[in-house]
């Protein structure tokens, strides 16, 4: 018998049902105002600054230091070479690079003495020389940013003075821009030379301090008074109180440097933030009690007298740099180079710096986000990493670098230049295998530079930017020689107008030379095996490495890596238990010295912990180098330098590997972009068209909708057999539903 | 309770100092103070006097763990170890190597984190289990088939691919949310809406395969089929009773992470641009910045700890029978 059992609908109450209506219905509201808004959905800034005279940039790692007596590295000069002013700086369009006054009414002249304080002439032999005195004359007139340090009451006397951790509280003080009041005052002689004092301060820390200490006069003292000063007395060391034999102010805008001996190069220094204005106000401020608490540091927090000051610091997340209303007043340079005025490069000429009124760092970590935002417009400017290397260049038939069509289209230009450094593979010249000055080890070290086929490595690991190096000094620094007259005849045979590596066979000649025909030691009969030691952790290094081995094969010399953590390199190279390695170095400043002091035997990273990684040390090298270093730009200089570098070249410490060629992108509404590998200070120069870039970035940028209820309509699709199956079992009858189970 | 809460806070003790020590035998094993000096003072120009004023300003001139030369206590006291790591149990982080203040960068960067791991965790919990019952409902269907494939692939595919994949469609081909960034206020939310998506949709695959064996344990009970013969339906079955019954396995999974929220994520943080707490111990090993790695360590590990003692205390209110003493 079967009995009809009237199907049984349990419904249960959904109040969210309305609400989920109603959730839908305002987001498709929302979407339908956005749409109406000119700005793009994905426009990271806020709204209103889309036709601001705004530079957008970007930093993937926070600055460590921001103190110009600390900061070194290049990522923190970005930052710190906008706000802060050394007394001088490199001509922007000019090369090759030419120092001119920033802060000084003119380039200051060494006047020498012998060690008796007589004044000797200029052109008297360096030996004679005891002590080069320089006097550096300030502008009138210069003033610092508004800054709280500086913020003074009715009688002058500092506002923020003895404060501590319950009084910032108490004033709800978290940054250094939640202090109500700032103020300024002129740069004086005094600031610079406090600035010089601060480079021997324990508290301080400069990287150059030791370097500084050999050069300027009783630096190294203050620092060993410094240390056991602040040994006896924890609190703030004002520095005014100890004397600095080889610096002292002379008048109210003029101060002078005492150097041991005859140091030309002071003048690059003088033209880094190391030597910017500090004032004592903003150095006793940041010690007060509390302040590092709450990180308001002088790291952290700059006071300078530069075209821009820091209103924004979250290193965390974005540093916004605004035009600095005190900026004491500098024009647009009228002349350049040859080929700067058909750029367009002199379009500004006499134009009031800065051209920005605002500079914005946003942090990004990866290189694939910054690049799809330089693409829409976000960014203005970008270089290239591997991963968007074909995206952005390709190569012409005869080898010449052009932009993709997709980029062309944009506008977007591209800009190279070979940066002043050096990559480099070292011998260690200690090493008893490899090391050495005997004939036989300069062949086999000839020999392995011939067989390491660095325009290949160019190549394939650098996507061809980059020029193989002939020697230690890069294109664009003064004792560099371009053509046939600067090719390593070691390593390379001029022809058909270019150099031309020498063949694999004159390789094996000179490795069966230094007695090691196919590989094998002839004294001993057992095959060569050398030895890289190397930092290799990415996943592309695989290939890299291989890649080494092979050219060691072609020798059939066996080439063992040992890889490992760059503590433990670090160690080998102090320690001089590498044998091969890779270095490379970043001029401080356009002088052959900067180069040639990496090969000076004095330097040996072993002997004395300097950069000479190689541990070079040859008595002829050493002797021009004593010479050269100190002599002006000119015929016999680079005779000198000639000759070192050959006497470099025959010895084979460093397979010469390659200087790096820099690729930037531009959009085509950013002006005035030159590379300039020397300073540091360029965001002046810079002009943006903003109107052009919103117009650009609103046309890219256009929201595209329909996918998105393609993407709902999948989902839905999805959804409805369940909701059918659903319905189904609401509705079936009980009988049905226990055949079901 | 309270007895129950006090003592599994004296047990956290030890295994935070446990933890603290194996923090620092690690970081020195592979690195030692003149490493750290050399990472911090920079690759140009180093000389032997900076090292080692570096390392007297930054209190690493002391003896690791045993100081030798010393008397009595001082042995141990008078130690790097001892010195680095007795603050942190007052919650005095200290300074980073560079001389930040880590507690005001934790309170800074942790607001980034939680505005994007909150979100996902409470929306991604709230898809998961939704569609995890789904699938539970439509069981021994072909859309159960289907789904459970769909699962699997979704679990096989890697985070990053999510990532990228989110950041190229949302951000680059369709333009509807910036491609990465951060801003404060309500301005985050156009910034956190993508992330939040990935981080829900990268989490269907296992979460819902989770719970689905969960929920189906469930279901084959006495009170699932009592209910049923009493004609409730299916969704009032689903979500009132078996929800609720399977509760203890979905809160030991899900509560001791809750405080670990504040953690952020490493990848998610990194590709975003997001100024959160998951790069910033990355971060600080790639600095060798040992203050933050152990800040940030200590921190994690109290944090879960935290979190396991909130998870047992929560079983308490889901499940009357569970008694804490």
């Amino acid at each position: 018998m079967t009995r009809n059992i009237a199907p049984v609908r349990v419904t249960t109450s959904l109040p969210f049902r309305p609400k989920l209506a109603g959730i839908l219905f305002w987001t498709l509201c929302l979407l339908v105002l956005s749409a109406c808004t000119r700005q793009p959905w994905n426009d990271p800034y806020p709204g209103n600054d889309a036709r601001a005279n705004t530079l957008y940039s970007s930093f993937s790692l926070r600055p460590k230091h921001l103190d110009p007596a600390q900061a070194y590295s290049s990522n923190e000069y970005t930052i710190i070479a906008q706000i802060y002013e050394p007394p001088l700086q490199y001509h922007y369009l000019k090369r090759p690079y030419t120092l001119i006054p920033a802060t000084t009414t003119e380039l200051p002249e060494p006047v020498y003495y012998d060690a008796k304080g007589k004044r000797l002439k200029a052109n008297v032999p360096d030996k004679r020389i005891a002590y080069s005195v320089y006097d550096i004359h300030i502008r009138k007139g210069i003033r610092y940013q508004p800054h709280p340090a500086l913020a003074v009451d009715g009688e002058g006397r500092a506002l923020y003075r003895d404060l501590d951790g319950a009084a910032l509280d108490l004033m709800g003080i978290r940054t250094l821009y939640d202090f109500p009041e700032t103020g300024s005052r002129e740069v004086t002689a005094d600031d610079y030379v406090y600035e010089i004092k601060r480079l021997a301060s324990p508290d301080v820390l400069s990287p150059i301090g030791g370097l500084m200490g050999e050069y300027i006069v009783g630096l190294s003292d203050l620092g060993e008074r410094l240390r056991k000063a602040k040994a006896e007395n924890k609190g703030f060391l004002d520095l005014r109180d100890y004397p600095l034999e080889g610096v002292e102010v002379v008048d109210r805008y003029t101060f002078r440097v005492k150097v041991n001996g005859k140091y030309p190069q002071l003048r690059y220094w003088l033209a880094m933030p190391f030597f910017a204005p500090m004032p004592y106000e903003a150095d006793r401020f940041y010690h007060q009690k509390g302040m590092a608490e709450r990180n308001l540091t002088l790291d952290w927090y700059p006071v300078g007298t530069g075209p821009f000051m820091l209103t924004e610091n979250d290193p965390n997340r974005r540093m916004t740099l605004v035009r600095n209303p005190n900026f004491h007043g500098e024009t647009y340079p009228g002349s350049g180079e040859s080929g700067d005025e058909a750029a367009g490069l002199l379009r500004d000429a006499g134009k009031s710096l800065p051209l920005l009124d605002r500079v914005v760092f946003s942090l990004e970590k990866e290189t694939i986000p910054y690049w799809n935002k330089f693409l829409q417009g976000y960014y203005d400017a970008s270089g290239i990493s591997s991963d968007s290397f074909d995206q952005a260049i390709q190569f012409g038939s005869s080898g010449e670098i052009n932009l993709t069509p997709a980029l062309k289209a944009k506008g977007i230009k591209l800009n190279t230049a070979v940066d002043a450094s050096i990559f480099y593979m070292g011998f260690n010249m200690m090493d008893a295998d490899i090391g050495g000055y005997s004939e036989d080890r300069r062949r086999l070290r000839q020999a392995i530079s011939i067989a390491m086929d660095y325009e290949e490595f160019i190549s394939i690991f650098a996507n061809g930017r980059g020029v193989a190096a002939q020697g230690p000094i890069p294109p664009g620094i003064f004792g560099y020689r371009a053509g046939k007259a600067g090719i390593n005849p070691y390593v390379y045979n001029w022809s058909n107008g270019r150099p031309q590596r020498k063949s694999i066979d004159d390789a094996r000649r000179l490795l069966r030379e230094a007695g090691y025909e196919h590989g094998i030691d002839t004294r001993t009969g057992k095959p060569l095996v050398l030895h890289l030691d190397i930092t290799a952790t990415g996943p592309d290094d695989k290939a890299r490495l291989e890649w080494f081995r092979k050219q060691l094969q072609k020798l059939e010399i066996q080439l063992v890596i040992r890889n490992t953590d760059y503590n433990r390199f670090q160690e080998k190279m102090r320690t001089g238990n590498a044998q091969i390695f890779m270095w490379g170095w970043n001029a401080d400043y356009p002088d052959p010295e900067n180069f040639l002091f990496l090969l000076y035997g004095p330097n040996g990273k072993v002997k004395s912990h300097g950069e000479n990684a190689a541990n070079y040390d040859s008595p002829e090298f050493n002797r021009l180098f004593d010479r050269v270093k100190t002599m002006a730009n000119g015929t016999e200089r680079q005779r000198l330098i000639d000759q070192m570098v050959d006497v470099a070249r025959r010895d084979s410490p460093w397979i010469w590997g390659m200087h790096p060629k820099s690729f930037g992108l531009h959009h085509a509404w950013e002006h005035n972009g030159k590379p300039n590998l020397m300073a540091n200070n360029t965001l002046k120069y810079i002009r943006i068209d903003p109107d052009e870039r919103a117009r650009l970035r609103a046309e890219w940028n256009r929201p595209i909708l329909w996918p998105l209820f393609g993407l709902l309509g999948l989902l839905a699709l999805f959804l409805l057999p369940a909701f059918l199956e659903h319905r189904r079992r609401e509705y079936r009858n009980g009988l049905t539903a226990g055949r079901d189970g | 309770m309270f007895a129950y809460i006090l003592r599994r806070t004296l047990y956290a003790i030890p295994i935070l100092i446990g933890v603290n020590l194996i923090t620092f035998v690690l970081f020195f094993v592979v690195n030692t103070p003149d490493d750290m000096a050399r990472m911090h003072l920079g690759m140009k120009r180093v000389t032997p006097e900076a090292i080692t004023q570096w390392k007297v300003e930054h209190g690493y001139d002391k003896p690791l763990l045993i100081n030798d030369a010393a008397t009595g206590l001082d042995k141990l006291t008078d130690t790097v170890f001892f010195e680095k790591s007795v603050r942190l149990f007052v919650f005095d982080f200290g300074s980073s190597d560079d001389g930040r203040s880590i507690g005001e960068d934790i309170r800074q960067r942790m607001w980034p984190s939680l505005a994007i791991a909150l979100p996902v965790f409470l929306v991604g919990l709230l898809v998961t289990i939704t569609v995890a019952l789904m699938i539970v409902f439509l069981h021994a269907t072909y859309i159960d088939l289907l789904a459970v494939v769909t699962l699997v692939v979704l679990m096989s595919i890697s985070g990053l691919f999510y990532i990228i994949g989110g950041q190229f469609l949302f951000g680059k081909v369709l333009h509807l949310v910036p491609v990465s960034g951060y801003d404060g206020g309500f301005n985050a939310i156009k910034f956190v809406i993508l992330p939040v998506l990935i981080g829900v949709v990268s989490g269907i695959g296992s979460g819902g395969r989770w719970y689905r064996t969960i929920f189906l344990e469930e279901m084959g009970k006495d009170y699932v089929r009592t209910a049923r013969a009493k004609g409730i339906g299916e969704r009032i079955v689903l979500f009132r009773h078996v929800l609720k019954n399977a509760m203890i396995p979905i809160l030991t999974g899900v509560v001791v992470v809750i405080p670990t929220l504040f953690m952020g994520s490493l990848i998610m943080e990194s590709f975003f641009a997001v100024p959160g707490l998951g790069s910033y111990t990355i971060d600080a090993i790639h600095a060798q910045d040992f203050a933050v790695v152990r800040a940030m360590v200590f921190l994690g590990s109290m944090l879960y700890v935290l979190g396991l003692l909130l998870t047992d205390l929560s079983y308490t209110f889901v499940d009357p029978r569970v008694r804490l003493s």
